[in-house]
């Protein structure tokens, strides 16, 4: 009869433990595209007339490439607990090769594929600096490059821009598909399809490929991963080459809807992307986080920036209610743990 | 010669292991032999060097001198994945878990199954979850889930998922560095039963252990290391508690006079 009871017990403690779970697995999941949907109602209701047009919304998405390309390279080196640092200046030094090989005569397939090699070959030296030199932390090696690689986006062409880039090029960040039905303004960006494909494609690959699985592992205990037999050093370069590999990828972007490369590109964007995937859930401290989140974190920054930019609010307090919402997000993720954990 | 070709060749054997760290010496010419089946007991002091010995086992360190033979054909492992092929598991003192993961990933942890293209594998999560629960079930190990983050466990239960872990490849030897000492004493018996159903399979185990309690409990055999040396062997049936601990702090022929759990 004793026995009865306490197995009892113990089912309706699994019950409610699964039940808790299921609350905060919502929250924490899923609550950051709450507040996404939030926002949007509440910028539709706001401005009924601006903000759910096709024309709005088309621009939203177009704003955000560039923070969602850089923040989807970041969040793979954040879920090893490293960071990188060096992406804005990547995409910058990327920009300026890609224009002058444009501007050289280069066959256009060739151009196209500039940023996103010149960003893969300096993520690899993140990578090795942080693995062959030893140095503590990636904080250190990719401040290195943020400077060295700023320098060189100078010393190319001695500081000045490199405008004209064919129109070939610009396709990708600039073009629109005709959608069948609607407005004129009834598009879809090409950028979107690009985002659309590198976030389905990094969703799959960290969940379901061997090496996506061993880049989570890293990040929550590099000593488990190295006596499973996986070669961390090998998963640490790989993954400072994507966050290269997707900066340069935004420039690719960028040079479409600027149509030149600016030495001066990207000063700060590091932040913005690490912003995007902190407020998107994932921790700092690696192992966690999700593409999902992350595409979320970009949008709330996106929204948060379309909606005052309609009510003609200044920019100034864009920037002050993004650094608020990055310590409420982190806070609120802070206090989900702690309803969480086991006692 | 002859004699030697007569006699089986042991599972595992390590031959004068010795490992320098710069100009410390951890390891000076260590023996040691296991066969299928055996439990042996390795005691020594903090710093003896037990656990170097066990991670130059796994692969984990190269040893500076010194050979290991399985089965009497000689190997050379230069990373945790060549000893895992050998067929030698480690279960490390800290776990080695990845606590931000479910128990059936860490269970396969760099050996996913699933389909295998270019040196990445596409992990089959079902499959994997199915071939963990039977290998739970066969070790008699209950958890909630096979989807359980291992950081939501109790220490018991990690340390069953780390053998689990070490079990999952029909290894032929499991190496245990003190599998108990930061368990609750209820979950102290599940694992040494654990490691008793290992011994019944033929699995050949190395436990580290402070616990004499434990040693006494599972091992056929014990061996002393001491300041990084072989300092004495028996099989358990010829020695006693008070002879091993004096063993571990570097005496021989301890008698009941001296023993230091003894009030005079």
């Amino acid at each position: 009869m004793a026995d009865r009871t306490n197995a009892g017990d113990e089912n309706y403690a699994a019950a409610f433990a699964a039940d808790r779970n299921w609350h905060s697995k919502l929250l924490g999941d899923y609550g950051i595209i709450l507040v996404v949907i939030a926002m949007m109602l509440g910028l539709w209701a706001m401005q009924p007339e601006y903000f759910m047009t096709a024309q709005n919304l088309t621009n939203i998405i177009r704003q955000i490439g560039m923070n969602a390309l850089l923040a989807l390279g970041l969040y793979i080196v954040i879920v090893t607990a490293g960071i990188d640092l060096s992406v804005g200046s990547v995409m910058a030094l990327s920009i300026m090769l890609l224009a002058m090989a444009d501007k050289a005569g280069t066959p256009w397939p060739l151009v196209i594929l500039v940023g996103p090699v010149v960003g893969t070959l300096i993520g690899i030296v993140n990578g090795l600096g942080l693995t062959l030199l030893r140095l503590p932390h990636p904080f250190i090696m990719t401040l290195g490059t943020l400077n060295a690689v700023r320098g060189l986006c100078n010393l190319v062409t001695d500081g000045r821009p490199v405008s004209g880039v064919s129109d070939q090029v610009r396709f990708i960040g600039i073009a629109d598909i005709p959608l069948p039905f609607g407005s004129e303004f009834a598009v879809i960006p090409v950028s979107a399809i690009l985002l659309l494909v590198c976030y389905c494609g990094v969703a799959w690959f960290m969940q379901k490929v061997s090496l996506g699985r061993h880049i989570f592992a890293v990040g929550g205990n590099p000593q488990a991963a190295r006596v499973s037999g996986i070669n961390v050093d090998r998963v640490l370069v790989f993954v400072y080459a994507c966050s290269g590999f997707f900066a340069g990828l935004a420039a690719l972007l960028m040079a479409g809807r600027t149509g030149a490369g600016y030495p001066n590109l990207g000063i700060g964007a590091e932040l913005d992307a690490i912003a995007a995937v902190i407020i998107g859930g994932a921790s700092f401290f690696g192992g966690r986080g999700s593409v999902l989140g992350v595409f979320a974190g970009v949008l709330v920054m996106g929204l948060l920036r379309n909606g005052l930019n309609l009510m003609n609010i200044s920019a100034f307090w864009q920037q002050t209610l993004i650094g608020i919402i990055i310590v409420l997000a982190v806070w609120i993720d802070v206090l989900r743990r702690r309803s969480g954990q086991r006692n | 010669m002859l004699l030697d070709t007569k006699t089986p060749a042991k599972l595992l054997e390590a031959r004068g292991i010795t490992k320098h760290f710069g100009a410390v010496t951890a390891l000076d010419g260590v023996d040691l032999a296991l066969s299928g089946g055996e439990v042996l007991g390795v005691v020594g002091d903090n710093g003896a060097g037990k656990s170097t010995l066990m991670k130059v086992l796994s692969g984990l360190f190269r040893p500076s001198a010194g050979e290991i033979l399985i089965e009497g054909k000689p190997v050379h492992f230069h990373s945790p994945a060549d000893s895992h092929r050998a067929g030698i598991e480690m279960v490390y003192q800290d776990l080695a878990l990845a606590g931000n993961m479910p128990i059936f990933e860490n269970i396969y942890l760099g050996r996913e199954p699933g389909m295998k293209v270019g040196g990445l594998t596409i992990v089959d999560h079902a499959h994997a979850r199915r071939l963990a629960k039977e290998h739970l079930d066969r070790l008699q190990i209950h958890v909630k889930s096979v989807d359980q983050n291992v950081e939501d466990l109790s220490g018991g239960q990690r340390q069953a998922v780390a053998i689990a872990r070490a079990t999952a490849f029909d290894a032929k030897v499991v190496i245990m560095d003190e599998p108990t000492a930061a368990l609750a004493i209820k979950e102290v018996g599940k694992v040494l039963d654990l490691i008793k159903r290992l011994k019944d399979h033929g699995v050949g185990v190395i436990l580290i252990s402070h616990r004499m309690d434990d040693v006494f409990y599972v091992c056929d055999r014990v061996m002393a290391i001491f300041h990084g040396r072989n300092f004495a062997e028996a099989p358990l049936k010829d020695t006693s508690r008070n002879e091993v601990i004096g063993w571990i702090m570097g005496t021989k022929g301890h008698t009941d006079t001296l023993a230091h759990d003894k009030v005079h």
